[in-house]
């Protein structure tokens, strides 16, 4: 294969989706810090650096494959327990996903820089070096669990270190039996596997190679309970699947003892309680015949026993998982074993000297014990694929293109319309018809393309929300903060283009909120609030726009001092500052040049290049605003517009030149005379039903000819809080616009967003809403 | 006639670079497949006359596959290859144990496979 610029393409594409579905499992794991692991997510964060070794391998993107293998490496230690998953072996891994990243950007680039190879080999070498093995258990745990070797012989060595841990634990094992018509099993599996995730862990699921009749196939499942049978049995009504208990021998007393200093109190409790009948009795007893003889001695005194059913042995004869005596199917209502009590199984062909004992746990401890924890009872497989990807490019070629063929119906339109009127001949307007009616069809079938690729270019805002969680416990961990770290709406859509633009603004505003919004743990105490301070990333859809809000519990801005520092600056006159109110005081910040590095730890710290979070949002066409009260804590809310793409639009006239509105932001419109204008404080506005309303005439703005007219047409427009009416001369209609940016040096004129044309080749502006808002209330100040 | 080989591997661009890689041998048409799942709804439904499988695949592992191939009538005779990464011996002897016929470590070269192709396919 030619490794062109296709397969680097489609090499980059999967390397993200790995990355990513890293980076939320990783998140996981560093949310739950100090709780032990959920192997799932270890194994599932192995098998993410598995597939980017063999994917970066295979395109010769060396840097990342090696970084990958020593990744791979130490997760393979973590997963197997042959390391601790401690803070250093987690940063590690964490510092390993952003080296990715990197790498992975210089590789879209086709860049190779040397600090990043420098910095991948360091910390390659690190990843080799960290932390050492825990002690390792005298006795292997495994050969206590009787399973045919044939079945061990299919296990990977992940597998067999999970059927370890269990044994290990003292989990009750299972093997769970169930047939599937082959045309859908997988679907049947999916089903099984649902109900027996927040049960246990599914070990490995094996397919019997004996055929489970003539379209059917059967699979075992090795399966660790975490709960009681009574509970997994009533977890498995209505499906397929036959339980049979697999038999594990119980510890000899010296490993018994390791295991009470090596496992959680509780699981050790447990064990103990098994063991200890026993120890009286016989001591050291190495091999089976010893050890099985004190286990009966003790176990029918203590425990019910449980005849064995005889169905076991046809069950087991085809292979897969066939220890025949070892298996004792139980049927679904055959067990009595109550929670909490070791329970001992007899099984059908062995007798008395060949007692086993399965423990159970005890009912009340099973959260405790259990290792993974499932907090929503998740159900479905996880795949590496759950999104789509389109290259933008290709999206925007095809966006493009149905602006094109929006400007043809308009142009079919036009032509339909005038051969209706003016037509002469019946002929012709018949022909009009015809055409109005193909219109009518074309602007349907473009409307439903357009709204299948606008959401094709819909993705989550938690892509990026995610992103910012990994970074917040660095940042806080930097400033000494102690932080909760809490997300919502991540379900929220917004354009891609958009959600891959706010993650710098955002970034920007959590740091903010970290170094400076929220006060030291002490502070905190000092003030009487609780040690850990909340910072908060929500997004909330409203109508066309999705509101995103950053908010911290901190100390709040000093309107004050942002006001003593906007007048030392100059960026405000004394009477201007008068005149202010709090809001106004506090929009301050965002002014450039309001902050220095100098200022930020005076002012609690706000200000760090707010103008840039500013400019970066009116590059999107969007606002931002901000909220503090002191001692309570300060919010920022940023509005944006749900996509940039395609948007419909008011056409207006203003001495007799035409721009374009976005519609998405306007809210009403009015018609007024010239005597409603009334001027309050040297600024025009508008009563709009007993509010005041900032007034700004659009010639004015844009130093056209005012043209005296007797009554103005005001266009409502609003972002999140801020309205304001614009008036025009004359309203033109509505119609769909795809923006395109002014180049050079048309770009920096305020109040413009871009250029369009409206179909009749006639190219118009089209309105910067955002700007306009802003500009409306600072040119009313420079006048005052 | 093309004889068909089976190519399960989870990673896209790994199945692909593979595919193209069987493909390019001719007469030999790939099949792929990115589950053990789907593979084993494949099998019934062709006549593969060769299954590469990688090990670490999220459904069933590649172990499973072959264990269940070989000891499957139907299947038995059909040659198996493994594709493995560095560094996991053991779920390499063990595919070997359960009657791979040969392992192939990523990254591999593609005169490799070809040539393997080649011999097992007893094309010219």
């Amino acid at each position: 294969m030619n490794p062109g610029s296709k397969a680097l393409a489609e090499f980059v594409a999967e390397a993200t989706e790995i990355l990513d579905a890293l980076g939320k499992d990783l998140l996981v794991l560093d949310e739950r810090r100090g709780q032990e692991a959920d192997p799932d997510l270890v194994n599932g964060i192995f098998r993410a650096a598995h597939s980017l070794k063999g994917l970066s391998g295979l395109f010769g993107q060396e840097r990342i494959s090696r970084l990958a293998h020593g990744t791979e490496e130490l997760l393979d230690r973590l997963r197997l327990g042959k390391l601790r998953l401690d803070d250093t072996a987690l940063d590690s891994l964490i510092e390993a996903l952003d080296a990715f990243q990197a790498l992975l950007a210089e590789a879209a680039r086709g860049a190779e820089s040397e600090p990043l190879t420098r910095r991948v080999e360091e910390m390659t070498a690190r990843l080799a070096q960290l932390g050492s093995p825990p002690a390792s258990a005298e006795e292997d745990p495994l050969d206590r669990l009787e399973l045919d070797p044939q079945v061990r012989s299919v296990f990977t060595e992940y597998e067999e270190h999970r059927l370890r841990e269990n044994v290990r634990r003292g989990v009750s094992l299972w093997r769970v039996r169930a047939a599937f018509d082959l045309s859908d099993f997988d679907k049947g599996l999916a089903e099984l596997n649902a109900r027996l995730k927040p049960l246990g862990e599914v070990i490995s699921t094996l397919p019997s190679a004996r055929p489970g009749g003539a379209h059917g196939i059967a699979f075992d499942l090795i399966f660790g309970a975490q709960t009681t049978t009574e509970q997994l049995e009533a977890g498995l009504q209505g499906t397929p699947a036959e339980l049979s208990p697999l038999v594990v021998q119980p510890a000899t007393h010296a490993a018994a003892q390791a295991l009470v200093r090596a496992a959680e109190p509780v699981t050790a409790a447990a064990l103990t309680r098994v063991d200890s009948p026993a120890a009286p009795a016989k001591k050291g007893g190495k091999k089976k015949g010893g050890r099985a003889a004190s286990a009966s001695t003790a176990a029918p005194a203590q425990q019910p026993l449980l005849p064995a059913s005889t169905e076991g042995g046809e069950s087991t004869s085809d292979g897969a998982v066939a220890p025949g005596d070892a298996l004792v199917p139980v049927s679904a209502s055959g067990l009595q074993a109550s929670g909490g009590t070791p329970v001992t199984y007899l099984p059908g062909t062995g007798v008395a000297q060949r007692v086993r004992t399965v423990v159970t746990e005890a009912p009340g401890t099973s959260t405790v014990v259990a290792s993974p924890v499932r907090p929503d009872g998740d159900t479905s497989l996880r795949s590496l694929t759950q999104t789509v990807r389109v290259d933008i490019g290709k999206l925007d070629g095809l966006i493009n293109m149905v602006g094109e063929l929006l400007l043809i119906k308009a142009n079919l339109q036009r032509l339909a319309e005038s051969a209706r009127q003016d037509g002469a001949v019946a002929l012709s307007k018949l022909f009009g018809q015809e055409l109005a009616r193909e219109t009518r069809g074309l602007e349907r079938k473009l409307e439903a393309l357009q709204e299948g690729l606008l959401e094709a270019r819909m993705v989550p805002v938690g892509q990026v929300f995610d992103k910012l969680a990994r970074l917040v416990r660095r940042i806080a961990r930097e400033a000494g903060k102690e932080i909760e770290f809490v997300i919502g709406g991540g379900e929220v859509e917004l354009d891609k283009l958009i959600v891959e633009e706010l993650s710098d603004p955002l970034m920007h505003l959590i740091r903010n909120a970290i170094d400076h919004g929220v006060e030291s743990p002490e502070a905190r105490l000092a003030a009487g609030k609780p040690r850990r301070a909340v910072v908060a990333l929500r997004a909330e859809q409203k109508g066309n726009h999705v509101v995103i809000e950053v908010s911290d519990d901190g100390a709040g801005i000093d309107e004050q001092r942002v006001r003593e520092v906007a007048l030392t600056r100059g960026l405000i006159t004394f009477a201007q500052a008068q005149e202010m109110s709090r809001r106004e005081l506090l929009n301050l910040i965002f002014l450039p040049g309001f902050s220095t590095a100098r200022s930020v730890s005076e002012l609690s710290g706000r200000g760090v290049g707010l103008d840039v979070v500013k400019n970066n949002l009116g590059n999107l066409s969007g606002i931002i605003d901000v909220w503090s009260e002191r001692g309570k804590g300060t919010a920022f809310h940023l509005t944006l517009p749900v996509t940039l793409a395609i948007i419909r639009a008011l056409v207006v006239g203003v001495s007799g030149r035409t721009y374009a509105v976005p519609l998405n932001s306007v809210l009403e419109i009015l018609s007024v005379q010239p005597r409603d204008i009334r001027t309050v404080e040297r600024r025009e506005v508008l009563d709009l039903r007993g509010q005041t309303l900032p007034f700004m005439r659009l010639a004015r703005m844009f130093a056209l000819p005012e043209r005296p007219v007797n009554r103005y047409f005001v266009v409502v427009v609003g972002l999140a809080q801020e309205r304001l009416g614009i008036a025009v001369d004359e309203l033109h209609g509505q119609q769909d616009i795809v923006t395109k940016p002014l180049g050079g040096r048309l770009q920096s004129i305020r109040g413009i967003s871009g250029a369009t044309d409206l179909g009749n080749r006639r190219t118009v502006l089209v309105l910067d809403v955002a700007a306009l808002l802003e500009e409306g209330m600072a040119l009313e100040r420079r006048r005052a | 006639m093309r004889v068909k080989v089976l190519i399960v591997e989870d990673s896209k661009a790994s199945r692909e670079y593979i595919a193209a890689m069987v493909e390019g041998v001719e007469g030999i048409e790939a099949v792929v497949t990115s589950s053990g799942f789907e593979a084993l709804k494949l099998l019934p439904r062709h006549r593969f006359e060769l299954i590469i499988t990688d090990i670490n695949m999220p459904d069933i592992n590649g172990l499973e596959l072959i264990n269940f191939v070989k000891k499957n009538p139907n299947y038995r005779d059909v040659p198996l290859f493994i594709i493995t990464t560095e560094g996991r011996e053991q779920d390499r002897d063990r595919g070997l144990a359960l009657g791979a016929a040969e392992y192939l470590v990523k990254p591999f070269e593609p005169g490799s496979l070809e040539e393997l192709l080649r011999r097992y396919l007893k094309l010219p």
